[in-house]
């Protein structure tokens, strides 16, 4: 078999899977990732647990070891089936938080911080490059056992050579696809539907190899299973101690290899993938594990002694010939190595270009203000460092020679990412888990692995000197790198995977209860440790599920209710709505909110509450009042002072109010006591006197009469004047007695004449009458009524001072009320005392006053209104004129 | 400024059956009395009469009993009359107002006919045998 065709179709091969890809990227772009995001391609992604190791290095296993392999395979299973759950957690915090490696997610969880990012990234770099240079080893050797099988005459590259090009290569491939674009969640839908095409090449590859192995060289099932117990894989023992181990390194490294993490969580988009994942992956890892033992077995038995037994998949289809068959799985190691490279390497790159890159060239930068193109930045970022971490790969290749068995460099990286574990578990289920806890339990189990296993790794010598490794340190033989305090356990993997991760999680514990966490970690260990309360839905942020009036009321509480107002209206405003409605939560109204919550309460804050109320459940309910409390208090203190500010000044108003109307009252209390005093003590001051006169006796008879009379008359006015008080007492009080009747105008007119003739008798005085217009029936208290007119026109009488004294009297009906005017044509009265007219104790100046109180009008006035209706003076009427407005009949008011 | 021995009184009171009755009782005493109605023309009567005593109601028509006393007090003629002010208002502070414009006594109605003879004889310093009986 040429090794240009081999080369060629590896080509064809890569160019497939960069059309796939291709068109994927390009059908998601459009917005229409169907299928692609289906739980199948999902399942078939997370194969990448299946590198080159797995898919050459497990038939070497099971060569060397029998069935041990199997627990590489039983981990993931127990996992997938059994811890569900755990996944299930990780990968909703992954979407609420946004994560984007595992070195986030454990910086995130620990109050975002970036020494713990930067740290996880390092870790993972020195585990996994390892694991990259496996992969590129596996590559080589492939191609190596082509060489070998093809014509000498043809030319060969030496191994670095094909090393370089495919780490090359990959680089290219990764970056073009990795790198294409920016997304928040790191997703990569075309590289993810190439790995699923390349799982499904290598699950076809192996199986292929295994039906031929079977069917082909042993002769059906029966044959197989006689040769498996006739060959050495029969004496294999179960070592239980060993057999925990791994199958316990295996399940966590499944979730804690950059690349698993990278496509259980990152690459997740639901529930149902999961789902899905959690029986079918342990399906495909089962068919993947099925031909192994009979290809192991064939290879013992069919190969010459001393051949690669990693390499027995390729090496059988070529020994029996099968040049097609070896080229299949030669693709489908191809497949398993460039797939796990490409992932571990987007991961590995996310990592360092986040958490070392960015964060340095901003420190860096801090002087100038941030002018370009952060986008552009980030991606490039990301390219050079897909670049280092191949790079890296390739130089721990070349450094390590290309050595050691495929299997056990794949076990000590398990071991180093391993270290992640009481971090990330602690992180999403222990609240008291802290930064502190988290870092010195990460050091401190990476410094046991890198020096119980990492670095013995490299050989006695290499590293860690000989005597070291015989002695210890210093020769303190307990610090013996593969027997720490002298446990002996025999195998340096389970002896280094115990200590790291026992120092690691005891330190871990140990120094989150000793250290207290910030803010921002109470708040994230809340948001990951509680990420399942509250309802929660993928994507929600971007489809605006939050309830405007609740973010507004969130939005009041931190900002005040005006600027909140204010800036709802604005939101609504732009997005063309009236103001007067609440903007809809749209992921920019939902952006520009958290940038103006943060500039009250800090971003990690605003963004927690804001999430809270979009859906994404990332804290409780307990946590955010904790936040807000100070917040909240302060503007309820000040809304509180606002409060009693404006209840004092009402208060300090209606006081002065009341104060006001007090002195109102008490000065016309007093004006009236004196005006009744006045009214009292005056005819009073008659009647002593010649009451005094007469009773000094021996008097003249006209002076015993004239004082008799004057005592008399003024006894009367007193007496008047007591009535008139009591009816405009009981008048103003309201609680007057009315005697309605039908009852005609003209009548209590013609009463109120003759009821006022004595006044000033020899006056002829004209009424000017319509007694047609005054025949009116309306229902009223007669009797008060013509109490009104006989003081109208007894005033009238009184104090017309025209030569030709008349009283007009007019009567009209209109809209339901009647209007009776009372006009002399006297003088009238002058205009300053028109107001006051109706006051009590007001008097006419001058001479022509009568004796009367000043009480006729105010008394009028008071019986007018106790009728329902009203009485005005008439100004411009040539004399004094009044007006009276009543109600047809009483009760009925009536438009005038 | 009043004679020792006029017996003049000027009587301004707009009641007319008070004016009667001070008339009355003061005529028996030996007293000329003149009496007007209208506040507004007291103090040209002041002016003419030079009464021995001004009788002065607080409330008038035309003219207060308070502006009528400080136009008194304000003529150099009239300023220093003695001026009996009479008041049917009870309260104090109108009682006050009088005496800072200058009444000499104040006297609330209703009054007895043998008080409003003393103040008057008071007021004239004595200058009939009535009063010098009474001191």
């Amino acid at each position: 078999m040429s090794f240009n065709l081999l080369v060629a179709s590896c080509l064809a091969y890569v160019i497939f899977l960069f059309a796939v890809a291709f068109l994927v990227e390009r059908r998601s772009g459009a917005g229409r990732p169907g299928w692609l995001r289906s739980p199948l391609i999902y399942t078939l992604s997370l194969s990448i647990y299946c590198t080159a190791w797995t898919f050459y290095g497990a038939v070497g296993y099971a060569a060397r070891s029998g069935l041990e392999f199997l627990t590489i395979y039983l981990g993931p299973t127990l996992v997938f089936i059994g811890w569900w759950w755990i996944l299930r957690k990780l990968v909703h915090i992954g979407r609420q938080q946004r994560v984007t490696s595992i070195a986030d997610l454990i910086s995130s969880r620990f109050g975002k911080s970036n020494s713990l990012g930067v740290i996880v990234t390092l870790m993972a770099i020195v585990a996994v490059t390892p694991y990259i240079a496996l992969q590129l080893q596996s590559v080589v050797l492939a191609f190596d056992v082509f060489a070998r099988a093809a014509p000498a005459a043809e030319a060969r590259p030496a191994g670095g050579q094909i090393a370089i090009w495919v780490a090359a290569g990959l680089a290219l491939f990764t970056i073009l696809f990795g790198t294409r674009n920016l997304d928040a969640k790191e997703q990569h839908t075309g590289i993810v539907t190439a790995i699923a095409v390349e799982a499904v090449v290598k699950l076809v590859a192996l199986i292929a190899v295994g039906v031929f192995v079977i069917w082909g060289l042993s002769g059906g099932v029966s044959g197989i299973i006689a040769r498996i117990d006739a060959s050495s894989l029969h004496d294999w023992q179960l070592q239980p101690g060993r057999w925990t181990a791994l199958i316990f390194l295996a399940g966590v490294a499944v979730i804690c290899l950059p690349r698993m993490f990278q496509v259980i969580v990152v690459e997740n988009s639901d529930d149902g993938q999961l789902a899905r994942a959690s029986w079918a992956f342990p399906a495909y890892l089962m068919a993947m594990s099925l031909f192994i033992v009979p290809i192991a077995v064939l290879g013992i038995e069919r190969l010459p002694e001393g051949a690669n037994p990693d390499m027995f998949v390729l090496t059988l289809p070529l020994a029996e010939g099968q040049g097609g068959l070896a080229m299949l799985a030669f693709l489908g190691g191809f497949s398993s190595a460039t797939s796990m490279v490409i992932v571990e390497a987007i991961a590995l790159a996310t990592m360092v270009s986040n958490h070392i890159v960015i964060p340095t060239w901003l420190r860096l930068r801090r002087s100038g203000a941030i002018s370009e193109d952060v986008r552009s930045l980030v991606l490039n970022a990301r390219r050079l460092s897909i670049g280092i971490v191949l790079a890296l790969g390739y130089g721990y290749y070349r450094v390590s020679g290309g050595s050691g068995a495929l299997a056990a460099i794949g076990l000590i990286s398990f071991v180093g990412v391993a270290q992640f574990l009481p971090a990330m578990m602690g992180g999403i289920f222990w609240r008291g888990a802290t930064r502190t806890g988290a870092l010195l339990g990460l050091i401190t189990g990476f410094a046991a692995w890198a020096y119980c296993l990492f670095l013995p790794s490299f050989g006695a010598g290499a590293f860690i000197p000989a005597h070291v490794m015989e002695q210890g340190p210093w020769g303190i033989s307990w610090l013996r790198p593969e027997a720490l305090f002298g446990t002996d356990m025999s195998d340096p993997l389970v002896h280094a995977l115990f200590w790291s991760l026992l120092l690691n999680s005891a330190v871990f514990c140990i120094g989150s209860i000793l250290s207290f966490p910030g803010p921002v970690e109470r708040l994230q260990s809340a948001a990951f440790v509680n990420v399942f309360e509250g309802p929660v839905g993928p994507q929600r942020w971007a489809q605006g599920a939050a309830e405007p009036e609740a973010l507004l009321v969130m939005t009041q509480r931190i900002m005040g209710e005006e600027d909140a107002q204010i800036l709802f209206e604005t939101a609504a405003r732009a997005q063309g709505k009236s103001e007067s409605m609440l903007p809809d939560p749209t992921p920019a109204f939902l952006a520009s909110l958290e940038e103006k919550l943060a500039g009250s309460i800090g971003a990690a804050t605003a963004h927690a509450m804001i999430s809270k109320l979009v859906g994404r459940d990332t804290v409780t309910v307990e946590d955010l009042m904790v936040v807000a409390r100070e917040s909240a208090q302060l503007m309820e203190h000040s809304a509180q002072l606002e409060e009693q500010r404006e209840e004092l000044a009402r208060t300090a108003t209606a006081l002065r109010e009341a104060n006001d109307k007090l002195t109102t009252l008490s000065v016309q209390k007093d004006a009236f006591l004196s005006q009744v005093s006045h009214e009292l003590r005056t005819p009073m001051t008659s009647i002593r006197a010649f009451s005094e006169i007469l009773a000094e006796g021996d008097l003249p008879p006209a002076t015993v009469a004239r004082s008799g009379g004057i005592i008399r008359d003024e006894a009367v006015r007193l007496t008047r004047l007591l009535d008139d008080l009591l009816d405009l007492s009981v008048l103003e009080s309201g609680k007057v007695q009315l005697s309605v009747s039908l009852v005609s105008v003209r009548d209590m007119i013609e009463r109120a004449i003759l009821a006022t003739e004595k006044i000033k008798p020899g006056r002829d005085i004209a009424f000017i009458r319509d007694t047609t217009a005054e025949t009116i029936w309306m229902r009223t208290d007669a009797d008060r009524l013509t109490q009104v007119f006989i003081n109208l026109i007894a005033n009238a009488r009184k104090y017309c001072d025209s030569s030709h004294p008349a009283i007009r009297i007019a009567v009209r009906v209109r809209g339901g009320r009647v209007r009776i005017d009372v006009a002399d044509n006297g003088k009238g009265i002058p205009k300053a005392s028109q107001p006051v007219v109706f006051e009590k104790f007001w008097r006419l100046p001058g001479e022509a006053r009568a004796s009367g109180a000043g009480l006729g009008l105010a008394i009028c006035r008071e019986i007018v209104t106790n009728l329902g209706g009203t009485i005005d003076y008439l100004p411009g009427q040539g004399g004094a004129a009044f007006r009276v407005a009543l109600p047809l009949r009483i009760g009925e008011g009536g438009g005038a | 400024m009043g004679t020792g021995q006029s017996r003049r009184v000027l009587l301004i009171e707009d009641e007319p059956n008070i004016a009667e009755a001070i008339v009355f009782i003061l005529s028996r005493d030996g007293w000329e009395v003149t009496h007007i109605a209208d506040g507004a023309a007291a103090p040209e009567a002041a002016r003419r009469l030079d009464p021995a005593l001004v009788i002065l109601d607080h409330m008038l028509p035309g003219m207060s009993g308070l502006e009528i006393l400080i136009a008194l007090r304000a003529d150099p003629l009239t300023a220093a009359v003695p001026v009996l002010m009479l008041t049917a208002k009870g309260l104090p502070r109108d009682r006050e107002a009088a005496e800072r414009a200058g009444a000499s006594r104040f006297m609330t109605k209703p009054f007895s006919n043998a008080g409003i003879l003393a103040e008057v004889r008071a007021l004239t310093g004595g200058g009939t045998d009535a009063a010098a009986g009474q001191r």
